[in-house]
């Protein structure tokens, strides 16, 4: 029996009687034992995972009604709430708290049998995008463990490239589900803003984030997000999308389809990348698309803008961890409020700290017109601009990351280095557009990845494209 | 020149939930932490989900405030730090783009004066902090948050007072509009609460905080005005600054600078979206509206010829102008509310007292008719009101209980007036020096008859009888 199946094919195969979720999820189990000491993907794990398993398997002999998910493994980024369960968003912070109620992404995938199997690392609250930043350790690339995995959403990519589920959620707030895709060679995706809904992920910076599945193929990322998408009465930012069906026509392809690169993410870039960039451009030549090299001027300043936006949201939405509700245990006496919030966050970690600090003084009197209106000016700017190309354009590509991965280690000391990486990714979601990154290729052992952005709402024509361009690759398993 | 400014922060008691969660919008009752949800403490993963009906209630009082209402309104955050915060950050409304409250530019009259509303806004109310003796030298502070994320609505008027008085003219005038329009209830501890600004010939503005209560407001204003031109007849500047005032020593002090150099950081609250308030939501509302109290107050004085003060003590207290609604008819009005307004208001002049009050507005309807049919007298009505407000038993029942009925007619009366004659002889041969014994005579004749007897007709035939 193989751990390297797909979704669709996990659900085959229970279907067909070839495979119990009590057996696939023990020799996940089991495999989680053997290499995630190394691999670092989990921060936690679900003890009741296989006699959940175990009443799935009972409820389909029986010929119950099941969910579609049929007892699938599924980890969860640990900025995720599930209820009962620890969510420390890598962070010393919430070493301790337990969630007292589930997000509604997991009530949706607890209602269709999928199997929380663990909580997976992430940069302390999200805030990376190598999972350094976790103040429980980093998590490792499977590919070659000297190389970081990508981050934020690090252990979900972690987990499902070394096969330790079958899939994974993240949340992607300038590219955290797209990088660690992009790292490890497996399929990420950040919906439209207000698709999925927000409630029970922990804000970072919650006008630009998403939740979105990480996957091995596009059609279980269109699978999961069939099951996870849609309007919630807990989330106001939600949008009503219909019940659109994302995994129907999933085949479609894209002939006919105009496609633009987009210069400013293409130029300048590792050559390696480059050249897959290419490839991928003649790929889809050969479907039957129409490329066009268009420009977003604003590109330039996109970094600048989100890293500016993300510090004054983030200011805002952590300044509850004041360890006075939830928290550890810390010696109350003698401390008058202030002194002892300041004492509580020192537990956060360097990364959170220094957007902390760039957070309270960005949007400050005196300094918010220079910095955090001029980022939302910026923010506006790249909108129009990219909804301009997009009446051009029904689709726009890009490498999903400007560089291959990078060894742990290599950048973590030089912040502005590591800012620089999300170039291509913020763009996405300083607009709220869809955007997916499809592994097409690996290049002296390391993935890369492509990036695919829609129009909003889109979403279905973006899965369509991506699958169209994954079935041009034959990638090699991971070597673990 | 004196300008006062007002911020009034008005509690959305009549809710049933608060401004972003189920949780009941009235706190009171509860045991402390009770009354919370992850949504409303703040626990990580949560997102506020706006209350359609708050909104509507902050649409009225702008309506009622004869403000503009924009299209489209926004929520923003203000962050700040303080144990009673739970998000340490306050979900509220700021017109950083544009009008994007609630409302503004509205106008209120006080006795021929118009007070202009700058903004009203709909925000969150924070928890409360309980100090274990006095807040200066506690050891102890506990939160209770309970109280946080009920809604609550903030005008803002410009600095249109002159003098203390007219603020608290002005206060009266919309708490008795607040309740009329059924948001808030007045008599609930905290539910209105207002500070004040001050500023004297044209100088620095200083912000009063920490008033408990309108009277301690006016006190605190006044003292202000005093404290500023004193120092203004001295030529010491006045510093634009923030003062608290002190309950106990009834004067201000000013607060620490750390408050003053408050920096809120306010940007967009990105978890709601900009709410759309088409123009017909809005025509809607105002068709809705309750009627105002100036509008119950012309009616009754001309559809009833109540007199003048008798229609504005009923229109202006929702209470007794809901008991009259319901209990009127063009027949006994004038009769109902001379019995709210003499007889009611001493049994129920407290917010207990209405709350046990057994009294229902049938009750009223019956009483009215008793006395205008002559079944019973002014007087034995008003002991039958106290009864039926602390027992709710029918009249009928009270009427024979207590052995309020028979009117005595006037032939009745006469006999009664020969018996009392006889027997206060002295009385009656001192009348023509003192013609005021009358009254004493009007008193027996009342005793004898419980009350029963209708003291204008007894005087009179007391007259009649002795000749004076």
């Amino acid at each position: 029996m193989s751990l390297a199946i797909s979704a669709i094919k996990y659900v085959n195969e229970i279907k067909n009687g070839n495979l119990t979720a009590e057996e696939f999820i023990s020799k996940t189990f089991e495999r989680i034992k053997k290499i995630d000491d190394n691999l670092h993907a989990y921060l936690s794990l679900n003890d009741n995972a296989i006699e959940q398993a175990r009443q799935i398997d009972k409820r389909i002999k029986a010929k119950e009604n099941v969910g579609v998910c049929l007892g699938m493994p599924i980890s969860i980024k640990d900025n995720i709430c599930v209820k009962e369960t620890k969510t420390t968003c890598g962070s010393k912070v919430l070493e301790n708290f337990v969630a007292p109620y589930d997000a509604t992404v997991i009530t949706k995938l607890k209602a269709e049998d999928a199997i929380i199997i663990g909580k997976t690392n992430l940069d302390e609250f999200a805030m990376g995008l190598t999972t350094e930043f976790s103040a429980y350790g980093p998590s490792k690339n499977p590919w070659n463990a000297e190389y970081v995995p990508g981050g934020s959403s690090g252990g979900s990519a972690v987990s499902v490239s070394a096969q330790e589920c079958i899939a994974s959620l993240g949340s992607d707030t300038g590219g955290s589900v797209r990088n660690p895709a992009s790292f490890c060679s497996i399929v990420g995706f950040k919906p439209t803003y207000g698709l999925v809904s927000r409630f029970g992920l922990i804000s970072y910076s919650n006008s630009i984030e998403q939740i979105g599945p990480m996957t091995r193929t596009v059609e279980d990322n269109a699978f999961l997000l069939n099951i996870i998408s849609g309007l919630d009465p807990n989330d106001n930012t939600t949008i009503d999308n219909k019940n659109v069906d994302y995994l129907s026509n999933i085949d479609a392809g894209v002939e006919g389809k105009k496609i633009g690169i987009i210069s400013e993410m293409t130029k300048g870039i590792d050559k390696d990348v480059s050249s897959a960039t290419n490839d991928a451009v003649s790929q889809f030549e050969k479907l039957g698309a129409k490329i066009d090299e268009i420009s977003l001027e604003m590109v330039e300043y996109s970094v600048a803008s989100y890293y500016t936006i993300t510090a004054t949201e983030a200011g805002s939405n952590l300044a509850r961890y004041d360890n006075l509700r939830y928290g550890f245990d810390f010696d109350l006496e003698g401390y008058e409020f202030n002194s002892y919030i300041t004492k509580a966050r020192k537990n956060f970690g360097p990364e959170v700290t220094r957007r902390m600090i760039l957070g309270g003084f960005v949007p400050s009197a005196g300094h918010a017109g220079k910095y955090f209106l001029k980022a939302l000016k910026v923010k506006n700017k790249l909108t129009t601009e990219i909804n301009e190309v997009f009446k051009k354009v029904d689709l726009l590509i890009a490498p999903t990351v400007p560089i291959l991965p990078f060894k742990l280690g290599e950048k973590v000391d030089d912040p502005v280095a590591l800012f620089l990486v999300d170039i291509n990714t913020v763009t996405a979601n300083l607009t709220g557009k869809p955007s997916i990154s499809v592994p097409f290729q690996i290049t002296n052992g390391l993935p890369i990845g492509i990036q695919i952005l829609g129009k909003p709402m889109e979403d279905k024509l973006v899965l369509q494209a991506a699958h169209a361009l994954e079935k041009t690759t034959n990638l090699p398993e991971v070597p673990i | 020149m004196t300008k006062i400014g007002l911020e009034i922060h008005c509690q959305l008691t009549k809710l049933e939930s608060k401004l972003f969660c189920p949780c009941k919008a009235d706190y009171r009752g509860f045991e402390p932490n009770t009354n919370i949800c992850p949504i409303c403490v703040g626990l990580p993963g949560s997102l506020p989900r706006l209350n359609q009906k708050a909104l509507e209630k902050a649409a009225l009082i702008s309506l009622a405030l004869k403000c503009n209402i924009p299209g489209k309104i926004s929520f923003f955050r203000k962050n700040y730090f303080y144990p009673d915060l739970p998000k340490n950050y306050q979900i509220t409304q700021f017109d950083a783009y544009g009008p994007t409250s609630m409302g503004n530019n509205g106008i209120i009259n006080i006795e021929g004066k118009e007070i202009r509303i700058r903004r009203i806004q709909l925000e969150e109310d924070p928890g409360r902090l309980i100090y274990e003796g006095s807040s200066e030298k506690t050891q102890i502070t506990l939160v209770d948050y309970n109280r946080a994320g009920t809604p609550l609505v903030e005008i803002v008027t410009e600095p249109d007072f002159e003098s203390p008085k007219q603020v608290r003219v002005f206060l009266n005038i919309l708490v008795d509009l607040l309740e009329n329009l059924g948001v808030s209830d007045p008599v609930l501890e905290g539910a209105i609460r207002a500070d004040g600004n001050v500023s004297i010939k044209g100088g620095n503005k200083v912000e009063i905080k920490n008033v408990s209560s309108f009277h301690d407001l006016e006190k605190a204003v006044h003292f202000e005005i005093t404290r500023q031109q004193s120092l203004a007849d001295r030529n010491i500047p006045i510093e634009l600054e923030t003062r608290q005032w002190d309950d106990r020593r009834k004067i201000t002090v000013s607060a620490r600078s750390k408050e003053e150099e408050q920096d809120y950081r306010y940007f967009l609250e990105g978890d709601i979206p900009w709410v759309i308030l088409d123009p017909k939501y809005v025509q809607n509302l105002q068709k809705e509206m309750p009627e105002s109290i100036s509008s119950k107050k012309d009616r009754y004085i001309k559809q009833y010829q109540i007199p003048m003060q008798v229609a504005e003590v009923l229109s202006s207290d929702k209470y007794y102008s809901d008991l009259f609604e319901q209990s009127y008819n063009d027949k006994n009005a004038k009769e109902i509310a001379n019995i709210i307004t003499t007889d009611l208001m001493g049994f129920v002049d407290t917010k207990e007292k209405r709350v046990q009050s057994k009294l229902s507005s049938r009750h009223l309807s019956e009483l009215a008719a008793a006395i205008i049919s002559n079944k019973i007298t002014r007087n034995s009505a008003k002991t039958a009101l106290q009864e039926i407000v602390q027992t709710g038993k029918s009249l009928s029942e009270i009427i024979s209980e207590l052995d309020l009925g028979q009117v005595f007619d006037e032939s009745a009366i006469l006999g009664v007036i020969d018996e009392v004659i006889n027997e206060e002889v002295n009385a009656v041969n001192e009348i023509k020096e003192k013609p005021e014994t009358v009254n004493f005579l009007v008193g027996k004749v009342m005793k004898k008859t419980k009350g029963k007897a209708d003291p204008s007709i007894t005087l009179q035939l007391l007259k009649s009888k002795l000749g004076i």
